[in-house]
């Protein structure tokens, strides 16, 4: 199992507001353009796909694949990065977490969990479904 | 509009240090720049032009040229990462082509190994500006994590292994072993790359680059001065840059901006990937070194690994000989930015001044090739084609 790793706090700015106070609740939400119906990752306040700004926060399955992921090895505490993409479409840089590192594997179909920072909102990971 | 033709490397340098403790950042700089000054045949006072990238002391080119004490006409200090200068040195061509400047300076320097950064294994963020910072920081993103998702990524995608990279880290360290300057100069072999301790699945220690202080330099002229030099004349004849980046999640992490830059270079140089006798291929990690590769054609997608295996890149063994000075793998890694000595060794191979051992025989035609930044997020790219006359 992985150690317990100090996760450091996002940067919270007017642009990411909602998806921290939702996260802070539980729920996971993915940013999507009411314009032309795209979800889009990482959140931002202009949509990537047609430059609307009608994003709307969207409660989002929580359910994903592993795109890639490595295990850092050389740190103190080793943890594993991860881009997983999400059943709403785009695929998200994350952690893999609660799970046995040397069993991971790319297509492995994961579920969202909020994890605890430092002294910020806690931030969306992944454990195995 | 091109570039072709219009603009000549006269001079190259590549600092001998690998260790600097005791100088600064701007007295290499200024090393370098001096350096490439005397193997063009040129002085400080011939410069109007000056190019530098992050690294340069100060914001921007204002610092270094009060320094070196240069009189300028045209400026420019694009940040492209790592690969700044093969982007630099088509910027300077270009800027002679219109008239901007005749003799252009490009400079890069640092002294990462003196102040004791922990280049790849450590979260660094640059500017808490950054929109992604939210989004990336907290997942502990390091460069060598970055790189091995790639990796990862295409070792399922095309069942690439562990020992295929290998082979690239082995082909630079039989280059290096001419190199009197090279950090690691052992020949090594593909079970010391893979037993080597793993740092971030699935990157050993030995599928990294070295860290190095020190730095390089190149004096880009216009082609009626090139003609009154004494040193064989290299010309830019193609260039290409871009970004690549996660494009709101719809992103392929097996492909580098070289997909974009290679074709874009090739076609205003009116040549092939079969045409390149020598290839300089920025290194920061093995992986780096297969994509381009594949991107710019010089094997199918996908088929690096079989491409790059069994010396396939050693000069005089191998189809595709590339940095045949060691490298980043082996040889140098001034400022943790690869791009300046990619272009040096590419000049050297064309001018036939390349180590006996690893000269290419006939190199007439040559390509350098960098990525800048971060292949596992968003990464610059440029690539630069030289001919020798």
């Amino acid at each position: 199992m992985a150690a317990t790793r100090t996760i450091t706090s996002p940067l919270v700015s007017s642009e990411n507001q909602a998806f921290w106070n939702a996260a802070k609740q539980g729920r996971f939400t993915v940013p999507t353009c009411a314009a032309c119906g795209k979800a889009h990752w990482y959140p931002r306040a202009i949509c990537p796909f047609c430059a609307s700004d009608k994003i709307e926060w969207r409660a989002a399955s929580g359910n994903g694949t592993i795109y890639t992921y490595s295990v850092m090895r050389r740190a103190k505490e080793p943890y594993a990065i991860a881009y997983v993409t999400l059943a709403e479409g785009p695929t998200m840089m994350t952690n893999i977490v609660d799970c046995d590192f040397d069993a991971l594997r790319v297509g492995q179909p994961v579920t969202v969990v909020f994890k605890d920072t430092e002294n910020g909102p806690p931030v969306p990971m992944f454990k195995p479904a | 509009m091109t570039i072709k033709g219009k603009a000549y490397i006269a001079g190259v340098y590549e600092h001998p240090t690998r260790h600097a403790p005791d100088k600064t950042v701007a007295r290499l700089h200024a090393e370098v720049a001096l350096g490439a000054l005397a193997d063009a045949g040129l002085t400080r006072d011939d410069v109007d032009g000056y190019f530098c990238a992050g690294d340069a002391p100060g914001p921007g080119p204002a610092t270094m040229a009060e320094y070196m004490n240069l009189k300028l006409r045209h400026v420019d200090s694009t940040e492209l990462g790592g690969t700044s200068y093969v982007a630099l040195a088509a910027h300077a061509a270009a800027a002679i082509a219109l008239g901007k400047c005749d003799v252009a300076l490009v400079t890069l320097a640092g002294r990462p190994r003196s102040e004791g950064q922990a280049t790849g294994t450590t979260p660094r963020i640059r500017d808490p500006n950054q929109p992604e910072a939210p989004w990336e920081f907290p997942y502990g993103l390091t460069t060598a994590n970055g790189y091995a998702m790639c990796a990862m990524r295409h070792m399922y995608q095309y069942g690439t292994t562990s020992e295929q990279l290998a082979w690239i880290k082995v082909a630079a360290s039989h280059h290096a072993q001419h190199n009197p300057n090279a950090m690691l100069p052992e020949v090594i072999k593909v079970e010391d790359v893979v037993n080597s301790p793993v740092i971030a699945d699935p990157l050993h220690r030995l599928d990294c680059c070295v860290i190095s202080d020190g730095g390089g330099a190149l004096v880009i002229v216009k082609p009626e001065i090139a003609r009154k030099l004494k040193r064989p004349p290299v010309k830019i004849i193609g260039a290409g840059e871009t970004v690549k980046h996660l494009s709101g999640g719809t992103f392929d992490l097996t492909t580098s901006g070289a997909a974009r830059t290679g074709p874009i270079a090739f076609a205003e140089a009116g040549v092939k990937p079969a045409d390149i006798k020598y290839v300089s291929i920025y290194d920061s990690f093995t992986i780096t070194v297969l994509m381009q590769i594949e991107d710019l054609g010089f094997c199918e997608k996908g088929a690096g690994g079989k491409f790059v295996a069994d010396g396939n890149l050693i000069s005089g063994v191998g189809k595709l000989p590339f940095n045949t000075d060691g490298g980043g793998l082996c040889n140098n890694h001034p400022a943790n930015r690869g791009g300046m000595t990619k272009v040096i060794e590419a000049v050297r191979q064309l001018r036939g001044e390349a180590h006996p051992k690893v000269q290419v025989r006939n190199c007439d035609l040559a390509l350098a090739q960098g990525t800048g930044m971060q292949l596992g997020t968003r990464h610059c790219s440029a690539t630069l084609i030289m001919e020798r006359e």
